[in-house]
């Protein structure tokens, strides 16, 4: 049955190719909206909080600290509303969630980066 | 009403044009076989008895397979009985072509058993609210269930405790996003009752 779900998916949801990321990484976000009939792109840049669902229905969570208030937007990553995804940093974290982030200010609220050692 | 039998397979979103997520539900309609047509010379009524998933003759009584072997169908896991349908045939098949994109349609099944439930869960009572000032252990409890020595009985249909769920629900008015006829499917806009993989019968 499961099966069946995931064929309808990739049927009916077009798949874009997004550079691969997780929680703790920094993106950016290209974000296409829409004012009257004019369409524009709006960039969101922030931490991701974490990745949930499967498939169609897969999410993830962006936080950033506006103007010193956290904001954070739930983005459905099949969205047609997504023009690009860019992956400034990948953070070095244990957890796949990491809502203790939510607590750290300043200079606390800070993740090392993930060094590769691929050539 | 016309309809079929179907399975719910689950549930998943699927975005418009204008970006818009529609949480769906796929359901597998038919085929369904006519296995036996109901006249008002015959039976009294006009109906259709429709059977739907594939069994075998294994797990079919010798009465069962007689039955099917007269529409010239292999034994079938669920019949159900419709109206609505003019002039079918014992031996028609209908499938999910049987909808259109668009329209809107009933869905009827059998909720999931939740077991012998209180009141809170089961009418959605309040519950007491505070779990001091003599509370003790009265804090999902029903309350009063009615007065005193008159009426001196509970009246009827007073709420109480019981089973809950794995019930015949119906959810009307659902509407079809989707046609895949191929593969008959629909897939109907909102949730349905019961589990993954229950029978659901889908009226037009």
């Amino acid at each position: 049955m499961d099966t069946i779900i995931r064929d309808i998916q990739n049927e009916l949801t077009e798949t874009k190719e997004f550079p691969k990321f997780a929680a703790g990484s920094t993106v950016t976000i290209h974000y296409k909206i829409k004012e009257g009939n004019k369409e524009r792109t709006q960039l969101f840049q922030g931490v991701v909080l974490q990745r949930k669902g499967t498939g169609a229905t897969e999410t993830f969570t962006v936080r950033k600290i506006s103007s010193n208030v956290g904001v954070e937007r739930i983005i459905p990553i099949s969205s047609p509303f997504i023009e690009k995804i860019e992956v400034n940093k990948t953070g070095d974290v244990r957890r796949a969630r990491i809502f203790y982030f939510r607590e750290r200010r300043g200079k606390a609220a800070r993740i090392r980066e993930k060094r590769s050692f691929a050539k | 009403m016309p309809g079929l039998i179907g399975k719910k397979i689950g549930m998943t979103s699927i975005y418009s044009v204008e970006g818009k997520a529609t949480p769906c539900t796929i359901i597998e309609a038919g085929p369904c076989v006519v296995t036996q047509v109901k006249s008002e010379e015959k039976d009294g009524y006009n109906a259709v008895q429709l059977a739907y998933g594939e069994k075998s003759d294994k797990n079919t009584p010798k009465a069962l397979q007689g039955h099917f072997k007269k529409a010239k169908t292999t034994p079938k896991q669920k019949v159900a009985e419709f109206d609505g349908f003019d002039d079918a045939n014992l031996g028609d098949v209908f499938s999910a072509d049987l909808f259109a994109e668009g329209e809107f349609v009933d869905v009827q099944g059998t909720s999931k058993g939740k077991g012998f439930q209180g009141v809170v869960k089961r009418h959605g009572f309040g519950g007491v609210g505070q779990s001091t000032h003599g509370q003790h252990n009265r804090l999902r409890a029903p309350g009063s269930i009615g007065a005193a020595s008159y009426p001196a009985r509970v009246f009827k249909g007073m709420r109480m405790a019981g089973q809950t769920g794995n019930a015949k629900v119906t959810q009307p008015n659902l509407q079809v996003v989707k046609v895949l006829a191929d593969k008959n499917l629909i897939l109907v806009k909102g949730s349905i009752p019961g589990a993954k993989g229950s029978f659901v019968k889908i009226l037009k």
